[in-house]
């Protein structure tokens, strides 16, 4: 039952003198002031707020209670792949032989984790359908920008200089990013009609300064993308690579791989296919699969396997592009999704994707009155519908559906992406929903497209807090607690 | 089967509504010619408990901290993690939440993350800090590429050869494809020497980045170093020690201009290598070049606080190709983490936390230096973690270490190939005791 007492910040409700944990008494006699010369040694304790643990644990505790979650509410948030995080994972990923581990002790006494992470390689590299995996990017976007680097410096290995990378106007927004991030020009295709690549469009813009067309495959639409196999030819002749956006993974395990439909290099998101829990933003892990002529330039390290002995160890690819980040990789992220290829082995995963597609053709299908979708025929795992008609003779638009749906304990799908769909509704069901629950939210969304405009429009209403007022908070900003007249 | 809804009466139903004869048919958008005409070839799928045991024989295989006295460092450290933490941080309603787009169903996460900030700040003596980054080498990246666009310089950086070599590796891989030198200044005496700086900044020079405590566990003079940088019009940019600030001065006091840091030591254990924290704050005056996400506070319609994600523009999915950042998925997890760390040590704990860390670093320091065969690589001040030489070389020591239950190191070769192959690191936390200490002492008697 949320506590409505509990509306505090931390630092409202700190009190001079209190503490939250104790540490040992000293044991040595060497004090601080004899062992750092005054100039570095700050004056005063740092500011910050003094608290008892029940404190702590009842303040965070009552925030959670703010949250929707994967585990309280239905979350059929396009684009990310909300479904369950098995509590499973979360035990063995917090046993002290795989939690505890440092990354600098010794080789010999990281076996079994190495042992591991040398086998998620492997497995990632046989549903990508590409030999070579870096189990180092720490979310999807850099997955992005280490496989451009990746193919930079292959292309400067070929004394190649291609400028440009190329992506359709449906593209995640991480793909120019990355893509400016890395130093290329960024080359956006016109929007087609159809939801699909133009494929006259690629061949007027694909040259020989090409180096990477980046494309989601299913798209951001939820369409499986008929021409990627023209598509690879048309960068392939080019003497291009294509990379393949992984976030949309869910949909095709098993059932079609990016190395067989012409992808030279992919990124997967571990927190979203292969279900690590996104925390409220991260973190997530972003491995990359690339074809064998660019395993050389992978960052490193690699695990590699002894064939004689067995042992696994540490390498660096040859031609390494460098580290992307420190230390090995965002481990805890990638032991779950290890944990969740385990539990599902092939059969499982193939049977995930047959299922977050039939659950989307069928939502897809229920709500089809009330919110069509432009680009229609079937769906892959996701489809993309517009709220256009609602907005046009209801005036109810995606934002006010959205927020609707907060108040019916649904979070709501995503909105306004992709760009290229006017009022776009993003719905992803994900496999791990009954057919009761997309019932239960077709309902919804059809009882809120009869509802009055205003009620709609002021929603939601039963939320911990109404809408905020964006405008004023990024007209002046207040990006940390502001000491009030009553503070010390 | 595991995790599946659809019963074959449900899925007969659902197929009837679309439509569709059969589920295969629902994915007619695959060319036939692309499918994959076979089962994935991946081990056979394991239940719960053959899972767990599966699992649990693998972990059998590490020796970490569970097996072994943890003096490693290096930029990750077995400093304590309350309780505490890990029952916050196990809610599944903040660990199985999405990034916070929708506000009025995200307030926990979203006061929890402002919270963060406000910590961060108050920890730094800065004036904003976002919302997270990947991890400390990344967080000195984006803030070299920050820097760049606050100076609007973009052919020169400079950088202590003092600064943890994985970050290095980082800003550098970071850079490659970009028309900019990166310039590493030599630090062979553990720290840098200010002459040596002021011949590598020039006028077109971005940024200077300092790591103090650095990378051999030595104190840089940061605020020398700033005003070196400052002169110049470059700005100054800080790597530090989160738990160092419990005694050490402020980047905020210093007169950096962006402070980042790993978040490690704050609550988060060293799951070999991730997920971690990167922390960036910076001035008032470069908020709009952040990297990364920002969580303001503003009012709702009926006047209540609340909070929101805030100045989105500078990000991906508005900027696109202009934005500050790639980043997208942030360290949502483990910034809640480390507010929760902060607040339950609080300024009496964290001052602690690091005097502790301080005097048993030292004690360890003096200890280990007066065995025969071992002396401190450097004469500088340190915090709790020192550089070692060893006349019988850093492997030898690290393996004689281990083979008696404890763990040193790292050697500095294993980090950087050019190093003194009779350098190792270690790291003393307030979790060594005394006692520890003069059995890792007795241990390194016998090399």
């Amino acid at each position: 039952m949320r506590n409505t007492q509990a509306t505090k910040l931390l630092f409202e409700l700190s009190q001079a003198g209190r503490r939250g944990n104790e540490f040992p008494r000293p044991d040595v006699p060497d004090a601080v002031a004899d062992c750092l010369p005054a100039k570095f040694l700050s004056d005063e304790r740092p500011a910050l707020p003094e608290l008892t643990e029940p404190d702590v644990i009842r303040h965070f505790t009552n925030l959670s209670t703010l949250n929707m979650s994967v585990d309280t509410h239905y979350y059929p948030l396009g684009s990310c792949t909300m479904k369950y995080n098995p509590k499973r994972h979360e035990r063995l990923a917090s046993l002290p032989g795989l939690v505890d581990l440092h990354p600098y002790q010794s080789e010999t006494d990281l076996q079994g984790m190495l042992g591991l992470l040398f086998e998620l390689q492997e497995m990632l590299a046989e549903i990508a359908g590409l030999p070579a995996v870096s189990l180092q990017p720490a979310a999807g976007a850099q997955g992005e920008f280490t496989a451009l680097l990746v193919a930079s410096a292959y292309f400067r290995d070929r004394s190649e200089n291609r400028t440009k990378v190329l992506f359709p106007a449906s593209a995640h927004g991480t793909n120019p990013a990355s893509a400016a991030l890395a130093g290329f020009d960024c080359v956006q295709l016109k929007p087609s009609g159809s939801g699909f690549v133009d494929l006259d469009e690629l061949r007027s813009k694909v040259d020989d300064q090409t180096a990477v067309f980046m494309i989601t495959n299913p798209n951001t639409l939820g369409l499986f993308e008929r021409d990627i196999a023209e598509i690879s030819h048309i960068l392939h002749d080019a003497g291009g690579l294509v990379y393949i956006d992984g976030a949309n993974m869910n949909a095709i395990l098993g059932i079609t791989r990016p190395g067989d439909f012409g992808g030279d290099m992919m990124h997967y998101n571990v927190h979203k296919t292969f279900t690590g829990p996104h925390g409220a933003g991260g973190p997530g892990a972003g491995p990359i699969a690339v074809r064998d002529f660019l395993a050389d330039y992978l960052p490193g390290p690699i695990v590699t396997r002894d064939a004689e002995s067995g042992t696994f160890a540490l390498t660096n690819p040859e031609k390494s592009i460098g580290r992307v980040r420190s230390f090995f990789g965002n481990v805890g992220i990638l032991l779950r999704g290890y944990f969740y290829l385990r539990t599902l082995g092939a059969d499982g995963l193939r049977t995930a994707s047959e299922d977050a597609v039939l659950n989307a053709n069928y939502l897809k299908t229920l709500l089809h009155d009330v919110l069509p979708v432009p680009n229609g025929g079937r769906c892959m795992h996701e489809f993309v519908a517009s709220a256009e008609t609602l907005k046009h003779e209801r005036g109810i638009s995606a934002m006010d559906l959205a927020k609707r749906l907060l108040d019916y304990g649904f979070h709501a799908p995503t909105v306004y992406f992709p760009l290229v769909v006017p009022e776009a509704v993003m719905v992803e069901p994900t496999e791990t929903e009954s057919k009761a629950t997309l019932d239960a939210f077709s309902a919804a969304v059809h009882q809120i497209a009869t509802e009055e405009t205003d009620f709609v429009h002021n929603a939601p209403h039963t939320t911990p807090v109404s809408r905020p007022n964006e405008v004023q908070a990024a007209r002046q900003p207040v990006l940390k607690w502001q000491c009030g007249s009553d503070c010390k | 089967m595991t995790y599946r809804f659809n019963t074959p009466g449900e899925t007969r139903q659902m197929l009837d509504v679309i439509g569709a004869p059969s589920v295969e048919e629902l994915f007619e958008q695959v060319p036939a010619e692309l499918r994959l005409d076979r089962p994935l070839n991946l081990p056979p799928r394991l239940c719960e408990i053959e899972l767990e045991q599966h699992v649990a024989g693998l972990a059998t295989r590490n020796i970490g901290r569970n097996g072994r006295m943890c003096f490693l460092g290096g930029g990750v450290y077995d400093h304590f993690v309350p309780a505490a933490v890990d029952a916050i941080a196990g809610r599944s309603e903040f660990y199985t939440a999405y990034t916070p787009y929708q506000a009025e169903a995200s307030q926990g996460s979203l006061q929890a993350f402002f919270e963060y900030q406000t910590l961060i700040c108050q920890l730094t003596g800065m004036d904003v800090s976002n919302a997270s980054l990947y991890e400390g080498g990344t967080a000195v990246s984006e803030a070299v590429f920050m820097a760049m666009r606050c100076s609007k310089r973009h052919s020169r950086i400079v950088v202590l050869g003092s600064v943890h070599p994985e970050y290095r590796s980082v800003v550098s891989t970071y850079l490659g494809r970009l028309k900019c030198e990166l310039v590493t200044v030599p630090t062979p005496n553990g720290t840098a020497d200010l002459s040596a700086i002021e011949s590598a900044v020039d006028d077109q020079t971005a940024c200077v980045v300092v790591q103090s405590p650095n990378f051999f566990g030595c104190l840089e003079d940061v605020t020398a170093i700033a005003h070196i940088a400052h002169r110049h019009g470059a700005l100054a940019i800080q790597s530090f020690d989160p738990i160092s600030l419990g005694v050490l001065k402020r980047p905020g006091e210093l007169g950096v201009d962006i402070a980042v840091a790993e978040g490690q030591g704050l609550g988060i254990p060293m799951q070999y290598g991730g997920p971690f924290l990167g922390i960036l704050a910076c001035r008032e005056q470069f908020v709009r070049q952040m990297p990364g996400r920002l969580i303001g506070e503003t009012v709702d319609r009926n006047g209540k606080r609340c909070f929101v994600l805030n100045l989105q523009a500078r990000e991906q999915h508005i900027r696109r190709d202009k934005a500050t950042s790639n980043i997208c998925t942030n360290q949502g997890l483990l910034a809640l983490r480390a507010t929760v760390y902060l607040s339950l040590v609080g300024p009496q704990g964290l001052r602690e936390v690091a005097e502790l860390s301080t005097a048993r670093a030292h004690y360890a320091a003096r200890t280990l230096s007066s065995l025969d065969g071992f002396d401190l690589a450097f004469d500088r001040p340190f915090f709790k973690e020192f550089t070692l030489r060893c006349r019988n070389g850093a492997d030898a020591s690290i393996a004689a270490a281990r083979t008696a239950g404890f763990d040193i190191g790292p050697a500095l070769r294993r980090v950087d190939a050019n190093a003194d192959s009779n350098l190792l690191l270690v790291a003393v936390t307030e979790c060594r005791s005394k006692e520890q200490i003069d059995a890792l002492a007795a241990a390194l008697r016998a090399v």
